[in-house]
């Protein structure tokens, strides 16, 4: 199939990306507001020949995929926060045991069982491995649907180059909305590389048996030693960032997908106003964290202003990023809420004239 | 001369760590046995559970797959429907089967996946040091139920062969015991028919053999011989309790 532009959910968009990325397994179990992804696999699965398993649970769909990807498949599920909780042991054991996967987190408001809003509060559940052990999974924050495709497709290939699990950190504004997007042509998948390692039709070679349990003293040292050089790695090839206005700005905003979206359009109104400039670093990979050019920018503007759906947590990694050298303040919103174009631009003129950094939050009860 | 007796071929030389006495070590060599005659070793995918035989990864010479506490069947399922032509089985514990993993256990029986689940039930958490399990006996001692499990404050054990045998998916499913050569004897042909029946597609298959645990319960293995012939066999009769590949499908008592 060649390229072709077409009106799609942000949601069916990562379904039909995933499908051409060579994806031929899911499982996964409803919940808002992710649904359309299981419910377009259901039928798009038989389609191309695929497995759909609608599962009991959440943690039966990722111990499925870790089945499915032991033996060589290319691997997904999806959920929302509630779910994404429950699919954490499992996705620990995917990091151990070395296997690759894709999952779609389309974030709702948390904590407990919060509400199906759009937010952005899973960010320390995603980029902070989210589950038991010492390990990492690749998360990137799309802002467009045409990012969704784009990046679900590359999620898959850097899932399997790492041998490690890739996720989408979406949101149901993100999950819900219709964009034009140009959806790639069906790739032509090579599961041939992973017959080194995966299980099944063994005949003429040694037994592969796919394990993340190191009870030997010192053999998980060893191990994940291994996994951090793998990281490591990975941070030093696979940042991705957008970065807009950043040369000339008085405050140069840090946002991710929804986020993002709203400061953008609060730079075209701020420099219409004529009084602020207003430039953007838009983190794409969110671990690995673009560090560097935010520890660049930091050394050059006086105000970083971090605007982010959830109570400061990308905040955390700009701080660390930023080690001081710029003042860095907070717009936060929590809970569903998302910040204006108008609170952005009063917030970067807050933070400007302040002394020091400001953290500005939602009014509460 | 014949050789009469040796290794499976399918077992590797590293050797069990199970303790003296234990059922676990009989049920290893009794699929690796029917995985030799059948012929599928390179056809094989092992699924290991949490628990006492947390290692039998090591012991068969055959692709396996290390699963989490209680979700061998899920990963089972993920293995087998990439995988159709291979026979997947899992090897599970009471506690990891009945207890932990009793939703992905119930649910792939329900949606006839493909695998076999060799089901160890010793009325005990062996490897995390004799805690009450989802099959310990009414009146059992354990470090969890030091005064012996009572009904009203800790439930009923559990009879998986029971519980399943109501569900569409499930093809087959027997309870054996390997405390006696007979036992053992009648086991191994369970085994050998699950896996039939899963290379004919017919769906679901679980045996279940009920073993001692002369650690868990604190008895001398000769010992634990008998109380599993007299106190486990009284609560968890032996029997085919589901057969599609007969025409008879009501449980049947062994003679």
């Amino acid at each position: 199939m060649a390229e072709e532009r077409i009106l799609m959910k942000g949601n069916e968009a990562i379904a039909e990306a995933a499908v051409r990325a060579g994806c031929r397994f899911f499982a996964g179990y409803p919940i808002t507001p992710q649904n359309e992804i299981p419910e377009y696999m259901s039928w798009r699965m038989a389609e191309v020949g695929g497995t759909f398993i609608q599962s009991e649970s959440e943690v039966a769909a990722i111990n499925m995929v870790y089945g499915a990807a032991s033996a060589g498949a290319r691997a997904m599920t999806s959920s929302s926060g509630p779910g994404i909780s429950l699919k954490q042991e499992g996705l620990s054991y995917l990091c151990g045991a070395e296997l690759p996967c894709f999952y779609a987190n389309i974030v709702r408001g948390g904590p407990g069982l919060g509400n199906i809003a759009g937010a952005q509060s899973d960010y320390f559940q995603s980029t902070r491995g989210g589950g038991h052990g010492d390990y990492r999974v690749v998360v990137y924050g799309p802002s467009t649907v045409q990012e969704m495709v784009d990046l679900t497709m590359l999620a898959f290939d850097v899932a399997d180059k790492y041998r490690n699990p890739a996720m989408i950190l979406g949101d149901g504004i993100l999950g819900q909305m219709m964009e034009p997007v140009v959806m790639r042509p069906m790739k032509d998948y090579d599961p041939s590389p992973k017959a080194a390692w995966a299980v099944g039709d063994s005949a003429g070679r040694a037994r592969h048996y796919i394990s993340s349990v190191y009870l030997s003293p010192g053999t998980l040292e060893k191990h994940n030693v291994r996994l951090l050089r793998k990281y490591q790695k990975i941070e030093a090839t696979e940042v991705r960032y957008e970065a807009v206005g950043i040369e000339d700005a008085d405050v140069v905003a840090v946002a991710y997908g929804t986020s993002a979206r709203v400061v953008k359009s609060a730079m075209s109104m701020a420099k219409a106003g004529g009084k602020l400039r207003l430039g953007i670093i838009r983190p794409i990979s969110l671990w690995p964290f673009p560090k560097e050019i935010i520890r660049e920018v930091a050394g050059r503007v006086r105000d970083i202003l971090v605007v982010e759906m959830s109570f400061g947590q990308m905040y955390e990694d700009v701080l660390i990023s930023a080690c001081g050298r710029a003042k860095v303040s907070l717009l936060a919103r929590t809970g569903g809420g998302v910040p204006s174009e108008e609170e952005i631009i009063e917030a970067a003129e807050r933070a400007r004239k302040s002394k020091d950094a400001v953290e500005i939050y939602p009014a509460g009860e | 001369m014949e050789k009469i007796f040796g290794r499976p071929e399918c077992l590797t030389e590293a050797p069990f760590t199970y303790c003296p006495g234990c059922g676990h070590s009989i049920a290893h060599r009794l699929t690796a046995e029917v995985i030799d005659e059948m012929k599928i070793r390179d056809k094989c995918i092992g699924v290991a559970s949490v628990g006492c035989s947390v290692f039998s990864d090591m012991f068969f010479n055959f692709d396996f797959v290390q699963a989490a506490h209680g979700r061998a069947p899920a990963v089972a399922t993920g293995l087998k429907r990439v995988k159709p032509d291979c026979v997947v089985f899992t090897h599970q514990g009471d506690g990891d089967l009945a207890s932990i993993g009793t939703a992905e256990m119930i649910h792939s029986a329900n949606r006839g996946e493909n695998i076999t689940v060799i089901f160890i039930n010793n009325a005990i958490y062996g490897m995390t040091g004799g805690q009450m399990a989802p099959t310990t006996l009414i009146g059992m001692k354990t470090t969890t139920s030091p005064a012996g499990r009572t009904a009203k404050y800790m439930g009923y054990p559990i009879r998986v062969c029971e519980l399943l045998s109501g569900l569409g998916g499930v093809a087959y499913l027997e309870r054996a015991a390997v405390n006696n050569p007979q036992g053992v004897s009648r086991a191994k042909r369970a085994l050998r028919h699950a896996f039939e029946i899963q290379v004919a597609g017919l769906g679901f298959t679980l045996v279940e053999l009920v073993s001692q645990c002369p650690t868990g319960w604190g008895l001398r293995p000769t010992d634990a011989v008998k109380w599993l012939e007299k106190e486990m066999k009284a609560y968890y009769p032996l029997g085919v309790f589901k057969d599609v590949s007969e025409t008879k499908s009501q449980a049947v008592p062994h003679a």
